[in-house]
Protein backbone atom coordinates (compact mmCIF):
# COMPACT_ATOMS: atom_id res chain seq x y z
CA UNK A 1 0.00 0.00 0.00
CA UNK A 2 1.59 3.55 -0.72
CA UNK A 3 1.00 6.53 1.48
CA UNK A 4 -1.54 7.95 -0.71
CA UNK A 5 -3.59 4.88 -0.21
CA UNK A 6 -4.85 6.05 3.12
CA UNK A 7 -5.62 9.46 4.18
CA UNK A 8 -2.88 10.12 6.22
CA UNK A 9 -4.93 11.27 9.74
CA UNK A 10 -6.68 7.78 9.52
CA UNK A 11 -4.12 5.40 9.43
CA UNK A 12 -5.40 3.70 13.23
CA UNK A 13 -8.97 4.59 13.03
CA UNK A 14 -11.49 4.75 9.98
CA UNK A 15 -14.42 6.94 9.76
CA UNK A 16 -16.83 4.95 7.34
CA UNK A 17 -20.47 6.45 6.48
CA UNK A 18 -21.92 4.91 9.87
CA UNK A 19 -19.20 6.28 12.30
CA UNK A 20 -16.20 3.62 13.24
CA UNK A 21 -17.15 -0.09 14.09
CA UNK A 22 -14.51 -2.43 15.10
CA UNK A 23 -14.50 -4.18 11.38
CA UNK A 24 -13.32 -7.79 13.23
CA UNK A 25 -10.78 -10.14 12.10
CA UNK A 26 -11.74 -10.42 8.39
CA UNK A 27 -12.53 -6.52 7.82
CA UNK A 28 -9.50 -6.26 9.61
CA UNK A 29 -7.36 -8.11 7.32
CA UNK A 30 -9.38 -6.74 4.82
CA UNK A 31 -8.41 -3.06 5.76
CA UNK A 32 -5.51 -3.18 6.54
CA UNK A 33 -3.69 -6.05 4.80
CA UNK A 34 -2.63 -10.03 5.82
CA UNK A 35 0.51 -10.02 8.32
CA UNK A 36 3.21 -12.60 8.18
CA UNK A 37 4.24 -13.57 12.08
CA UNK A 38 7.00 -15.98 12.08
CA UNK A 39 6.04 -18.78 14.43
CA UNK A 40 9.16 -19.48 15.84
CA UNK A 41 12.28 -17.20 16.78
CA UNK A 42 13.44 -16.15 13.07
CA UNK A 43 16.59 -13.43 13.61
CA UNK A 44 16.74 -12.17 9.91
CA UNK A 45 13.16 -11.48 10.38
CA UNK A 46 13.41 -9.75 13.55
CA UNK A 47 16.05 -7.81 12.60
CA UNK A 48 14.33 -6.59 10.02
CA UNK A 49 11.52 -5.36 12.05
CA UNK A 50 13.63 -3.84 14.58
CA UNK A 51 15.54 -1.95 11.73
CA UNK A 52 12.20 -0.61 9.68
CA UNK A 53 10.60 0.46 13.32
CA UNK A 54 13.63 2.15 14.33
CA UNK A 55 14.09 3.76 11.01
CA UNK A 56 10.44 4.40 11.53
CA UNK A 57 11.21 6.98 14.20
CA UNK A 58 8.19 5.65 16.17
CA UNK A 59 8.49 6.74 19.87
CA UNK A 60 6.10 5.64 22.71
CA UNK A 61 2.58 6.98 22.21
CA UNK A 62 1.76 6.56 26.23
CA UNK A 63 3.24 9.49 27.38
CA UNK A 64 7.46 9.01 27.63
CA UNK A 65 7.91 9.53 24.26
CA UNK A 66 10.70 6.98 24.60
CA UNK A 67 11.99 5.26 21.18
CA UNK A 68 9.76 1.88 20.57
CA UNK A 69 12.95 0.40 19.47
CA UNK A 70 14.93 1.01 21.90
CA UNK A 71 13.45 -0.61 24.37
CA UNK A 72 13.39 -4.11 22.77
CA UNK A 73 17.37 -3.61 22.48
CA UNK A 74 17.94 -3.59 26.06
CA UNK A 75 15.26 -6.51 27.08
CA UNK A 76 17.21 -8.31 24.03
CA UNK A 77 20.38 -7.91 25.85
CA UNK A 78 18.92 -9.79 28.96
CA UNK A 79 18.81 -13.13 27.30
CA UNK A 80 15.78 -14.78 28.76
CA UNK A 81 12.07 -14.61 27.00
CA UNK A 82 10.49 -11.76 27.45
CA UNK A 83 6.54 -10.77 28.50
CA UNK A 84 5.10 -8.65 26.80
CA UNK A 85 2.30 -6.27 28.52
CA UNK A 86 -0.08 -4.35 26.26
CA UNK A 87 -1.03 -0.93 28.41
CA UNK A 88 -4.28 0.30 27.34
CA UNK A 89 -4.96 1.65 31.45
CA UNK A 90 -5.18 5.19 30.40
CA UNK A 91 -5.33 6.46 33.65
CA UNK A 92 -5.81 10.09 32.32
CA UNK A 93 -9.52 11.12 33.12
CA UNK A 94 -9.70 13.31 29.67
CA UNK A 95 -8.04 10.30 27.10
CA UNK A 96 -10.13 8.07 25.61
CA UNK A 97 -7.32 6.90 22.62
CA UNK A 98 -6.88 3.52 24.01
CA UNK A 99 -10.29 3.00 24.59
CA UNK A 100 -11.29 4.09 21.02
CA UNK A 101 -8.33 1.59 19.45
CA UNK A 102 -9.78 -1.38 21.54
CA UNK A 103 -13.57 -0.48 20.66
CA UNK A 104 -12.84 -0.11 16.51
CA UNK A 105 -8.91 -1.60 15.96
CA UNK A 106 -8.76 -4.22 18.57
CA UNK A 107 -6.76 -6.07 15.87
CA UNK A 108 -4.23 -3.23 14.97
CA UNK A 109 -3.28 -3.40 19.03
CA UNK A 110 -3.15 -6.98 18.99
CA UNK A 111 -0.90 -6.94 15.96
CA UNK A 112 1.66 -5.21 16.95
CA UNK A 113 1.31 -6.94 20.38
CA UNK A 114 2.74 -10.34 18.32
CA UNK A 115 4.40 -8.79 16.30
CA UNK A 116 6.70 -7.57 19.19
CA UNK A 117 6.42 -10.73 21.04
CA UNK A 118 7.63 -12.49 17.96
CA UNK A 119 10.61 -10.33 17.94
CA UNK A 120 11.49 -10.29 21.35
CA UNK A 121 10.85 -14.10 21.88
CA UNK A 122 8.21 -14.08 23.86
CA UNK A 123 5.63 -16.65 24.12
CA UNK A 124 2.75 -14.45 26.53
CA UNK A 125 1.34 -11.41 26.11
CA UNK A 126 -0.64 -9.52 28.91
CA UNK A 127 -2.96 -6.86 27.78
CA UNK A 128 -3.76 -4.19 30.84
CA UNK A 129 -7.22 -2.66 30.84
CA UNK A 130 -8.29 -0.78 33.70
CA UNK A 131 -11.08 -2.73 35.86
CA UNK A 132 -13.90 0.33 34.80
CA UNK A 133 -13.55 -0.52 31.20
CA UNK A 134 -16.58 -2.46 30.89
CA UNK A 135 -16.48 -1.99 27.25
CA UNK A 136 -12.65 -2.84 26.63
CA UNK A 137 -11.92 -6.04 28.09
CA UNK A 138 -14.46 -7.86 26.57
CA UNK A 139 -13.63 -6.46 22.71
CA UNK A 140 -9.85 -7.56 23.11
CA UNK A 141 -11.32 -10.82 24.75
CA UNK A 142 -13.77 -11.63 21.86
CA UNK A 143 -10.64 -10.83 19.17
CA UNK A 144 -8.04 -12.46 21.19
CA UNK A 145 -10.90 -15.53 20.22
CA UNK A 146 -11.16 -14.38 16.27
CA UNK A 147 -7.41 -14.35 16.27
CA UNK A 148 -6.95 -17.97 18.18
CA UNK A 149 -9.58 -19.94 16.18
CA UNK A 150 -7.75 -18.49 13.27
CA UNK A 151 -4.71 -20.23 14.30
CA UNK A 152 -3.05 -17.75 16.43
CA UNK A 153 -1.06 -19.62 19.12
CA UNK A 154 0.44 -16.91 20.64
CA UNK A 155 -0.95 -16.98 24.37
CA UNK A 156 -2.87 -13.63 25.39
CA UNK A 157 -4.37 -12.84 28.59
CA UNK A 158 -6.56 -10.19 29.46
CA UNK A 159 -5.83 -8.89 33.31
CA UNK A 160 -8.05 -5.75 34.90
CA UNK A 161 -5.29 -3.97 37.25
CA UNK A 162 -7.29 -1.15 39.42
CA UNK A 163 -8.58 2.25 37.79
CA UNK A 164 -6.10 4.02 39.05
CA UNK A 165 -3.87 7.23 37.67
CA UNK A 166 -0.43 5.94 38.67
CA UNK A 167 -1.40 2.29 37.47
CA UNK A 168 -0.10 3.05 34.06
CA UNK A 169 3.20 4.48 35.06
CA UNK A 170 4.89 1.35 34.26
CA UNK A 171 6.92 -0.25 37.20
CA UNK A 172 3.41 0.41 39.15
CA UNK A 173 1.88 -1.87 36.19
CA UNK A 174 4.39 -4.88 36.62
CA UNK A 175 4.28 -4.47 40.16
CA UNK A 176 0.74 -4.88 39.98
CA UNK A 177 1.31 -8.43 38.05
CA UNK A 178 3.85 -9.43 39.94
CA UNK A 179 2.46 -9.12 43.08
CA UNK A 180 -1.10 -6.98 43.28
CA UNK A 181 0.56 -4.01 44.45
CA UNK A 182 -0.06 -0.76 42.07
CA UNK A 183 2.29 1.29 43.11
CA UNK A 184 5.16 2.44 41.27
CA UNK A 185 8.75 1.04 42.24
CA UNK A 186 12.00 3.17 42.63
CA UNK A 187 14.30 2.35 39.24
CA UNK A 188 17.61 3.75 39.79
CA UNK A 189 18.36 2.85 36.42
CA UNK A 190 16.27 2.76 33.73
CA UNK A 191 17.73 0.95 31.18
CA UNK A 192 17.86 -2.15 33.37
CA UNK A 193 14.45 -3.65 32.09
CA UNK A 194 11.61 -4.39 34.51
CA UNK A 195 10.51 -8.16 35.46
CA UNK A 196 8.24 -10.73 35.80
CA UNK A 197 9.60 -13.02 38.20
CA UNK A 198 13.04 -13.50 36.41
CA UNK A 199 11.73 -12.73 32.95
CA UNK A 200 12.32 -9.03 31.19
CA UNK A 201 9.37 -7.35 30.41
CA UNK A 202 8.41 -5.11 27.93
CA UNK A 203 5.44 -2.40 28.27
CA UNK A 204 3.93 -0.91 25.34
CA UNK A 205 1.20 1.47 24.88
CA UNK A 206 -1.86 0.22 23.42
CA UNK A 207 -1.74 3.08 20.53
CA UNK A 208 2.15 2.47 20.32
CA UNK A 209 1.66 -0.96 19.09
CA UNK A 210 -1.51 -0.45 16.72
CA UNK A 211 1.84 2.07 15.05
CA UNK A 212 4.29 -0.70 15.16
CA UNK A 213 1.39 -3.20 13.15
CA UNK A 214 1.10 -0.02 10.26
CA UNK A 215 5.02 0.25 10.40
CA UNK A 216 5.38 -3.82 9.75
CA UNK A 217 2.57 -3.69 6.38
CA UNK A 218 4.02 -0.31 5.07
CA UNK A 219 7.19 0.51 6.10
CA UNK A 220 9.20 3.24 7.76
CA UNK A 221 9.10 6.03 4.64
CA UNK A 222 5.48 5.37 4.60
CA UNK A 223 5.14 5.90 8.08
CA UNK A 224 7.05 9.41 7.66
CA UNK A 225 5.02 10.41 4.93
CA UNK A 226 3.51 12.39 7.51
CA UNK A 227 4.14 14.18 10.53
CA UNK A 228 7.80 16.04 10.66
CA UNK A 229 11.02 14.93 10.41
CA UNK A 230 11.47 15.12 13.90
CA UNK A 231 8.32 13.31 15.09
CA UNK A 232 6.99 11.28 12.09
CA UNK A 233 3.76 9.83 12.41
CA UNK A 234 0.21 10.13 12.97
CA UNK A 235 -1.45 10.03 16.90
CA UNK A 236 -4.68 10.05 18.18
CA UNK A 237 -5.22 13.04 20.39
CA UNK A 238 -8.77 12.99 22.49
CA UNK A 239 -9.67 16.70 22.87
CA UNK A 240 -12.73 17.88 25.07
CA UNK A 241 -13.58 20.59 27.07
CA UNK A 242 -15.39 23.96 25.35
CA UNK A 243 -16.22 21.86 22.27
CA UNK A 244 -19.22 20.57 20.39
CA UNK A 245 -17.91 18.08 19.17
CA UNK A 246 -15.28 16.18 21.66
CA UNK A 247 -13.51 13.14 20.76
CA UNK A 248 -10.63 11.23 19.53
CA UNK A 249 -8.84 12.61 16.35
CA UNK A 250 -6.21 11.32 14.27
CA UNK A 251 -3.66 14.08 13.24
CA UNK A 252 -0.05 14.20 11.74
CA UNK A 253 2.38 14.76 14.37
CA UNK A 254 2.58 18.53 14.24
CA UNK A 255 -0.50 19.88 13.55
CA UNK A 256 -1.02 23.08 15.89
CA UNK A 257 -2.68 22.71 18.65
CA UNK A 258 -5.63 25.16 18.25
CA UNK A 259 -6.51 23.54 14.75
CA UNK A 260 -7.52 20.23 16.80
CA UNK A 261 -9.84 22.60 18.44
CA UNK A 262 -11.29 23.78 15.15
CA UNK A 263 -12.06 20.33 13.90
CA UNK A 264 -14.29 19.80 17.35
CA UNK A 265 -16.05 22.87 16.50
CA UNK A 266 -15.35 25.34 19.76
CA UNK A 267 -18.26 26.39 21.59
CA UNK A 268 -16.61 29.65 21.58
CA UNK A 269 -12.85 31.62 21.15
CA UNK A 270 -10.70 29.60 23.43
CA UNK A 271 -9.48 31.39 26.62
CA UNK A 272 -6.43 28.68 27.13
CA UNK A 273 -5.40 25.16 26.17
CA UNK A 274 -4.75 21.87 28.71
CA UNK A 275 -1.92 19.68 26.72
CA UNK A 276 -0.85 16.22 28.09
CA UNK A 277 -3.53 16.09 30.47
CA UNK A 278 -3.39 16.28 34.47
CA UNK A 279 0.28 16.14 34.17
CA UNK A 280 1.07 18.33 30.98
CA UNK A 281 0.76 21.73 30.92
CA UNK A 282 -1.44 25.03 30.13
CA UNK A 283 -0.76 26.61 26.77
CA UNK A 284 -2.11 30.53 26.32
CA UNK A 285 -4.21 31.02 23.10
CA UNK A 286 -1.26 33.16 21.86
CA UNK A 287 0.65 29.51 21.81
CA UNK A 288 -2.32 27.98 19.97
CA UNK A 289 0.00 27.60 16.55
CA UNK A 290 2.13 25.39 19.15
CA UNK A 291 2.78 22.04 16.57
CA UNK A 292 1.55 19.15 18.21
CA UNK A 293 5.05 17.47 18.83
CA UNK A 294 7.73 16.92 21.49
CA UNK A 295 10.04 19.25 20.83
CA UNK A 296 8.03 22.14 20.03
CA UNK A 297 5.83 21.80 22.86
CA UNK A 298 8.46 21.88 25.40
CA UNK A 299 9.98 24.71 24.21
CA UNK A 300 6.55 26.23 24.84
CA UNK A 301 6.80 24.65 28.08
CA UNK A 302 4.72 21.61 27.84
CA UNK A 303 4.86 18.17 27.16
CA UNK A 304 2.99 16.00 24.60
CA UNK A 305 2.20 13.32 26.98
CA UNK A 306 -0.62 11.63 26.12
CA UNK A 307 -2.11 13.18 23.70
CA UNK A 308 -4.74 15.10 24.76
CA UNK A 309 -5.98 18.88 24.39
CA UNK A 310 -8.76 20.31 26.82
CA UNK A 311 -10.30 23.80 25.56
CA UNK A 312 -10.80 26.31 28.42
CA UNK A 313 -13.67 28.63 27.33
CA UNK A 314 -14.10 32.48 28.56
CA UNK A 315 -16.49 31.80 30.63
CA UNK A 316 -14.04 29.02 33.15
CA UNK A 317 -11.33 30.04 35.84
CA UNK A 318 -8.42 28.62 34.97
CA UNK A 319 -6.68 29.00 38.63
CA UNK A 320 -9.86 27.23 39.14
CA UNK A 321 -9.72 24.26 37.11
CA UNK A 322 -6.42 24.19 37.60
CA UNK A 323 -6.89 23.48 41.54
CA UNK A 324 -9.40 21.49 40.67
CA UNK A 325 -6.97 19.11 38.55
CA UNK A 326 -3.92 19.37 41.07
CA UNK A 327 -6.72 18.21 44.20
CA UNK A 328 -7.69 15.22 41.87
CA UNK A 329 -4.35 14.63 41.04
CA UNK A 330 -3.19 14.86 44.87
CA UNK A 331 -5.60 12.09 45.71
CA UNK A 332 -4.00 10.16 42.36
CA UNK A 333 -0.60 9.57 44.39
CA UNK A 334 0.09 6.61 45.57
CA UNK A 335 1.07 7.97 49.21
CA UNK A 336 4.39 6.44 48.47
CA UNK A 337 6.81 9.47 49.10
CA UNK A 338 6.83 12.65 51.20
CA UNK A 339 7.13 15.38 48.63
CA UNK A 340 4.03 13.77 47.11
CA UNK A 341 1.82 12.87 49.70
CA UNK A 342 2.46 16.58 51.11
CA UNK A 343 3.27 18.53 48.35
CA UNK A 344 0.59 18.14 46.14
CA UNK A 345 -2.20 18.81 48.75
CA UNK A 346 -0.45 21.59 49.91
CA UNK A 347 -0.60 23.09 46.01
CA UNK A 348 -4.23 22.07 45.83
CA UNK A 349 -4.74 24.13 49.81
CA UNK A 350 -3.32 27.24 47.96
CA UNK A 351 -4.73 27.02 44.48
CA UNK A 352 -8.31 26.90 46.04
CA UNK A 353 -7.66 29.39 48.49
CA UNK A 354 -6.34 31.71 45.47
CA UNK A 355 -9.31 30.92 43.09
CA UNK A 356 -11.91 32.23 45.91
CA UNK A 357 -10.09 35.34 46.17
CA UNK A 358 -8.57 34.60 50.13
CA UNK A 359 -5.08 33.68 48.96
CA UNK A 360 -2.50 35.45 51.17
CA UNK A 361 -0.28 37.89 49.67
CA UNK A 362 2.55 35.14 49.42
CA UNK A 363 0.65 32.14 47.78
CA UNK A 364 1.93 32.29 43.99
CA UNK A 365 5.44 32.17 45.41
CA UNK A 366 4.69 29.65 47.86
CA UNK A 367 3.25 27.92 44.85
CA UNK A 368 5.84 28.19 42.45
CA UNK A 369 8.71 27.08 44.95
CA UNK A 370 6.64 24.14 46.40
CA UNK A 371 6.08 22.87 42.83
CA UNK A 372 9.33 23.46 41.84
CA UNK A 373 10.93 21.69 44.78
CA UNK A 374 8.69 18.73 44.42
CA UNK A 375 10.19 17.73 40.96
CA UNK A 376 12.22 14.50 40.64
CA UNK A 377 11.89 13.36 44.41
CA UNK A 378 9.06 11.04 43.89
CA UNK A 379 10.18 7.02 42.65
CA UNK A 380 7.83 8.30 40.07
CA UNK A 381 6.91 11.22 37.38
CA UNK A 382 3.64 11.87 39.23
CA UNK A 383 4.55 14.92 41.28
CA UNK A 384 6.85 16.22 38.27
CA UNK A 385 3.56 16.19 36.00
CA UNK A 386 1.55 18.32 38.45
CA UNK A 387 4.30 20.41 39.38
CA UNK A 388 4.21 21.20 35.24
CA UNK A 389 0.68 21.48 34.89
CA UNK A 390 0.50 24.45 38.20
CA UNK A 391 3.67 26.41 37.24
CA UNK A 392 1.80 26.33 33.30
CA UNK A 393 -1.03 27.83 34.93
CA UNK A 394 0.62 30.43 37.32
CA UNK A 395 2.51 31.55 33.79
CA UNK A 396 -0.80 31.61 31.35
CA UNK A 397 -3.31 32.76 33.86
CA UNK A 398 -0.44 35.53 35.55
CA UNK A 399 -3.11 38.56 35.57
CA UNK A 400 -5.94 36.55 36.95
CA UNK A 401 -3.66 34.32 39.71
CA UNK A 402 -2.66 37.94 40.45
CA UNK A 403 -6.06 40.00 41.07
CA UNK A 404 -7.47 36.64 42.81
CA UNK A 405 -4.28 37.03 45.03
CA UNK A 406 -5.07 40.70 45.92
CA UNK A 407 -8.18 39.12 46.95
CA UNK A 408 -10.60 39.51 43.87
CA UNK A 409 -11.85 36.24 43.49
CA UNK A 410 -12.79 34.71 40.29
CA UNK A 411 -16.53 35.37 39.01
CA UNK A 412 -16.56 32.41 36.82
CA UNK A 413 -15.03 29.97 40.11
CA UNK A 414 -18.04 28.72 40.63
CA UNK A 415 -18.35 27.46 36.51
CA UNK A 416 -18.79 23.77 36.27
CA UNK A 417 -15.66 22.44 35.51
CA UNK A 418 -14.78 21.44 31.73
CA UNK A 419 -12.57 18.85 33.10
CA UNK A 420 -13.46 14.92 33.16
CA UNK A 421 -12.63 13.89 36.71
CA UNK A 422 -14.04 10.17 37.03
CA UNK A 423 -14.64 8.61 40.75
CA UNK A 424 -11.58 7.15 42.32
CA UNK A 425 -12.19 4.15 43.29
CA UNK A 426 -9.96 2.89 46.89
CA UNK A 427 -7.19 0.76 45.89
CA UNK A 428 -6.68 -2.23 48.39
CA UNK A 429 -3.60 -1.67 50.95
CA UNK A 430 -3.21 2.25 49.86
CA UNK A 431 -3.45 5.07 51.23
CA UNK A 432 -5.44 7.52 49.11
CA UNK B 1 47.19 4.63 44.18
CA UNK B 2 43.96 2.62 44.52
CA UNK B 3 41.25 2.24 42.21
CA UNK B 4 38.24 2.72 44.87
CA UNK B 5 39.51 6.14 45.12
CA UNK B 6 38.90 6.79 41.56
CA UNK B 7 35.22 6.20 41.48
CA UNK B 8 32.79 9.25 42.01
CA UNK B 9 30.18 9.29 44.66
CA UNK B 10 26.96 10.92 45.11
CA UNK B 11 24.36 10.60 46.97
CA UNK B 12 20.43 9.53 46.37
CA UNK B 13 17.40 8.78 48.36
CA UNK B 14 15.01 6.29 48.04
CA UNK B 15 11.74 7.87 48.70
CA UNK B 16 9.38 5.22 48.77
CA UNK B 17 11.63 4.27 51.86
CA UNK B 18 12.12 7.19 53.44
CA UNK B 19 10.11 8.46 56.43
CA UNK B 20 11.71 11.71 57.29
CA UNK B 21 13.65 11.06 59.86
CA UNK B 22 16.58 13.36 58.81
CA UNK B 23 19.46 12.34 60.14
CA UNK B 24 21.09 12.22 56.66
CA UNK B 25 21.02 15.90 57.00
CA UNK B 26 21.90 15.92 60.08
CA UNK B 27 25.06 13.95 59.17
CA UNK B 28 25.82 15.48 55.83
CA UNK B 29 24.29 19.29 55.68
CA UNK B 30 27.06 19.72 52.55
CA UNK B 31 24.55 17.43 50.63
CA UNK B 32 21.46 17.14 52.47
CA UNK B 33 18.70 19.72 53.50
CA UNK B 34 15.38 18.69 54.27
CA UNK B 35 12.04 20.37 52.96
CA UNK B 36 9.41 22.02 54.91
CA UNK B 37 7.86 18.44 55.55
CA UNK B 38 11.30 17.03 57.20
CA UNK B 39 12.14 14.95 53.84
CA UNK B 40 15.17 15.47 52.61
CA UNK B 41 16.34 17.40 49.40
CA UNK B 42 19.70 15.74 47.92
CA UNK B 43 22.52 17.97 46.00
CA UNK B 44 23.70 15.33 43.51
CA UNK B 45 27.25 16.75 42.89
CA UNK B 46 29.72 14.08 43.49
CA UNK B 47 31.03 13.51 46.82
CA UNK B 48 34.53 14.44 47.03
CA UNK B 49 37.00 11.98 49.09
CA UNK B 50 36.98 14.69 51.88
CA UNK B 51 32.94 14.26 52.52
CA UNK B 52 33.32 10.49 51.92
CA UNK B 53 33.63 9.19 55.24
CA UNK B 54 30.24 11.48 56.56
CA UNK B 55 28.36 10.09 53.33
CA UNK B 56 29.17 6.47 54.49
CA UNK B 57 28.05 7.13 58.04
CA UNK B 58 24.93 9.23 56.90
CA UNK B 59 23.98 6.00 54.62
CA UNK B 60 24.94 3.25 57.57
CA UNK B 61 22.75 5.74 60.29
CA UNK B 62 19.60 6.21 58.71
CA UNK B 63 16.99 3.80 60.12
CA UNK B 64 15.24 3.03 57.04
CA UNK B 65 18.01 2.24 54.65
CA UNK B 66 16.75 5.00 52.65
CA UNK B 67 20.15 7.13 51.92
CA UNK B 68 22.03 5.96 49.41
CA UNK B 69 25.65 6.48 48.44
CA UNK B 70 26.12 5.24 44.84
CA UNK B 71 28.50 5.55 41.84
CA UNK B 72 28.56 8.57 39.98
CA UNK B 73 27.76 7.60 35.89
CA UNK B 74 24.88 5.78 36.82
CA UNK B 75 21.10 7.09 35.34
CA UNK B 76 19.01 9.11 37.02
Amino acid sequence: MTATAMHPTERLLHHGPGGPADPGLAGHLDRHGPLTVPARRDAAWSEALLAEVAASGLTGRGGGGFPAAAKWEAVGRSGRRPVVVVNAMEGEPASAKDRALLAWSPHLVLDGAELVAALAGARSVVVCVADDRDASAPAVRVAVAERTAAGSAREVTVRRPPARYVTGEESALVHWLERGDARPVLRVDKSVPLRLGRRPVLVHNAETLAQVALVARHGAAWFRGTGTVGAPGSTLVTVSGAVATPGVVEVALGTPVEELVRRCAPTGPPAAYLVGGYGGAWLSVDQGATPLEPAALARAGAALGVGIVVALGADSCGIAETARIARWMAGESAGQCGPCVYGLPALADDLELLAGGRADPGAIGRIDERARSVVGRGACRHPDGVARMVRSALAVFAGDAAAHAAGRPCPHRQAPSVLPFPAAPALAGVAS
Amino acid sequence: MSTRTAVALRVRVDPVACEAYGYCAELLPERVTLDEWGYPVVDRAPVGADLVELATRAAAECPRRAFLLEEAGRTS
